[in-house]
């Protein structure tokens, strides 16, 4: 419990006095403490699974909304207005759906994948700021609670492969777990470099030092975080988990009814949780300018990134299984660790003698490192990278002869 | 340690399968990502269609051709009743060698756009370039709705002519068209030609060079992809193709990128065609008469055009009754698959599917 400090928003501490305060005033007696600890505990899992799932409705909505317009269509609108209760129609169809197990299965694994891909997810949220704290009031280690926990997500998508007993499933999920522990390793590279900024793990505190947005601050750790985001929660252009057009499926090829409803909760989560993280580490959070309130910021800043994600998936094709592991290993990888090198060294040489970076030396930070990224892009693409396409000119086969020209 | 073995795997690609554009299946087998193996099945749609032409009179047999290569009717129906004139000797008015070409070109560039957009969406584009691909074939699916009331399964050509003549409103559609056709492909190509992404995944990935194309007798896009300047439209000039000024364009290495890029230029030639078309269109008689049960004189026919999909010939044999004692078709779509297996070995899972998306088959037409 010393991890977990300062109370604010609606969190753990809160509930928890509340609840003890009630139970000693019944006279409960010695007792009142676990009681209200488990009290606690249930209205917070309470609260923060309910939270997810209705926010996950709201962006299932407003996905095929979005990619409704990018697709000249409308997208749905039959059901509430602007068809906003599109979600719960889908919902009750998955429910009501036939659950069905494969007979050659592996069933104990085949049941439990999609409540362990979504557990982690859920947790995740857990330590996010919404506001001034998070649900769980602040926890010192936040950050490296996300990357622990989110990293589960590779054992859950095996599972469902391997359960299924299907070769497209396990097509998907070998891919998958080659693709997932290949992209924590650039993601927790972008992490780090925004803990050398902060200089702290807790993401209150990280929300804190960000008098600048470390997306202006460091522009090439952003674009490194958010292409490993983007694989780590398997859209295009690094579907391969799913690869639709190729697999059926992938992974979630066997699932039905409720089984594939929570797997598809927890993909759908997937983004929301992004977005989140990404706002928290590199958009200043909850920051904002005055009459409107941060849980607010936070939540207009959080559709953003969303909107940006589902630009993604709108215009691109998927890459290949091995252009996706060397585009971690090879650029991403380089980039993050190029990064890092370089916060390092600025951080040594601004930084005054109690480790503090002022907001002119934040300044200064950021022109230097928007200079360098850009520099580093162009000489990726022109010099390191492939020529530039040129498409070579067609000579007509001497093995035809049509005649006339 | 002991050493990690593996073992390959056979998986039986369709025929329920999202990207195996109908019912084909593809026995793969794979040494973890990659092709070591490919054994094509068809038949899954086979439905007689040879054997049913020879219970049916010459007339009926155009709704057959319709159901082959439901993508490109128009084609289809030309190349049949192009067989029966020459099997029966029946002259074609020019005006209605005008619309037929017409409508032909029309159909070849419904027939691309949905080749192209189907393979975007093998590439994992999620539907976007598809729809974008879509809009404009709904255009001209429109415009053949003026003609014959049908859109898909058309029906519109007759041995010695067009069932009826294009309705006024017709052509100043055709004219909108035409003049906006180029700036909706050059919007479609913005998003696809120089993507990075499309460019990594298809350059240089599934190979057909010209010798293999033309030993293995492939033809249309593909043919000319691998750099054969052969187009039937050229090189046996039928209906009134010898008119008209347009040029044949064709790919460097025979990959998967030039398999569609040839399609975007093939577009914008038939664009040019239409708009030559509809200047020397004159006012005329758009069908020969005759009688609704041709009997041909003993005898039989060759003749192919060059459909969408390649060379679409059909062979018919008559025995001087109201039916053909045989109809055989070369279908374009069956023959472009013969080197399917030398061109898929040896590459991985995600190139399978767009290379057969590249080579654009319709199940209806391979299996008939």
């Amino acid at each position: 419990m010393d991890l977990i400090t300062s109370p604010g928003f609606i969190n753990f501490h809160q509930i928890y006095d509340l609840t003890h305060k009630i139970l000693t005033g019944l006279g409960v007696g010695s007792s009142a403490a676990w009681m209200s600890y488990l009290a606690a505990c249930i209205a917070i899992s309470f609260i923060i699974i309910n939270v997810l799932i209705m926010s996950t409705a709201v962006y299932t909505w407003f996905e095929r909304r979005v990619i409704g317009r990018f697709q000249v269509r409308r997208g749905p609108n039959r059901n509430g207005p602007f068809g906003i209760l599109q979600p719960i129609a889908d919902v009750i169809k998955l429910i009501l759906k036939e659950d069905t197990i494969p007979s050659e299965a592996d069933k104990p694994v085949f049941t439990l994948a999609p409540i362990v891909l979504l557990a982690p997810t859920l947790l995740t949220i857990t330590v996010i700021p919404l506001g001034e704290t998070s649900f769980l009031g602040s926890l010192n280690i936040g950050i490296l609670f996300i990357v622990g926990v989110t990293s589960v997500n590779a054992i859950a998508i095996f599972m469902a492969g391997w359960g299924s007993r299907n070769k497209y499933a396990i097509l998907g999920s070998m891919r998958g777990a080659a693709m997932l522990v290949s992209y924590e390793i650039p993601m927790a590279l972008g992490i780090t470099s925004v803990l050398l900024l902060s200089g702290s793990l807790a993401m209150t505190e990280i929300v804190k030092q960000q008098s600048i947005w470390f997306i202006a601050v460091m522009p090439m750790g952003f674009f490194v975080f958010m292409a490993a985001a983007t694989a780590e929660m398997s859209r295009t252009p690094f579907d391969q988990i799913e690869a639709e057009s190729e697999l059926g499926s992938g992974y979630n090829t066997e699932y039905s009814g409720i089984k594939f409803a929570v797997l598809f909760l927890a993909e759908f989560m997937a983004p929301i949780i992004t977005a989140a993280i990404v706002t928290t580490l590199f958009l200043g959070g909850t920051k904002g300018f005055d009459p409107i309130p941060g849980e607010i910021w936070f939540v207009i800043k959080m559709f953003i990134v969303i909107f940006v994600l589902l630009w993604f998936r709108a215009t691109w094709p998927r890459l290949r299984v091995d252009q996706i592991m060397s585009f971690a290993w090879k650029p991403l990888f380089g980039l993050g660790i190029a990064n890092i090198f370089l916060i390092a060294l600025e951080r040594q040489l601004l930084s005054d003698s109690a480790g503090n970076l002022s907001t002119e030396n934040l300044i200064i930070m950021s022109v230097i490192n928007w200079i360098i990224t850009i520099g580093t892009l162009l000489i990726m693409a022109n010099v390191l990278g492939r020529k530039k396409f040129e498409r070579p000119k067609p000579v007509p086969s001497p093995l035809a002869n049509m005649g006339g020209d | 340690m002991a050493e990690i073995r593996t073992e390959p795997v056979t998986i039986n690609l369709g025929p329920q399968h999202p990207s195996t554009h109908g019912v084909f299946r593809l026995r793969v087998t794979f040494d973890g990502e990659e092709i070591i193996d490919v054994e094509p099945v068809f038949g899954y749609l086979h439905r007689g269609t040879e054997k049913l032409a020879e219970s049916r009179s010459y007339v009926q047999i155009v709704t057959l051709t319709d159901r082959m290569d439901y993508t490109a009717s128009m084609s289809n129906n030309l190349a049949y009743v192009r067989t029966v004139e020459k099997l029966s000797n029946i002259e074609v008015p020019e005006r209605a060698q005008y619309i037929r070409v017409i409508s032909a070109e029309l159909q070849r560039i419904a027939s691309h756009l949905m080749a192209t957009g189907f393979l975007l969406n093998d590439l994992g584009a999620l539907a976007t370039p598809l729809v974008y691909c879509f809009r404009e074939r709904e255009k001209i699916l429109d415009l053949f709705e003026m003609l014959c009331g049908a859109r898909i399964t058309l029906s519109y050509m007759r041995p010695g002519g067009v069932l009826q003549d294009a309705p006024e409103e017709f052509w100043p559609a055709l004219e909108t068209l035409v003049t906006e056709l180029p700036h909706y492909l050059d919007e479609l190509e913005k998003l696809i030609t120089s993507n990075e992404i499309v460019l990594a995944r298809t350059r240089e990935v599934g190979i057909l060079n010209d010798e293999r194309a033309i030993d293995s007798g492939v033809s249309g896009p593909n043919l000319r992809a691998a750099g054969v300047k052969w187009d039937l439209r050229k090189a046996d000039p039928y209906e009134i193709y010898d008119r008209v000024n347009f040029e044949v364009p064709i790919g460097a290495l025979g990959d998967t990128y030039d398999r569609y890029y040839v399609r975007l230029l093939e577009m914008r030639e038939s664009i040019k065609i239409i708009s030559q078309c509809t200047k020397q269109i004159s006012d005329g008689p758009i069908r020969t008469e005759t009688p609704y049960f041709i009997r041909p004189k003993i005898g039989e026919a060759y003749s192919s055009v060059e459909g969408p999909k390649g060379e679409l010939g059909f062979y018919m044999v008559s025995d001087g009754s109201i039916a053909p004692y045989r109809c055989k078709v070369r279908a374009p779509s069956f023959i472009n698959l013969t080197p399917l297996r030398e061109m898929l070995l040896s590459w991985k899972m995600g190139d399978l599917i767009i290379i057969l998306g590249s080579v654009d088959i319709v199940l209806g037409e391979v299996d008939r």
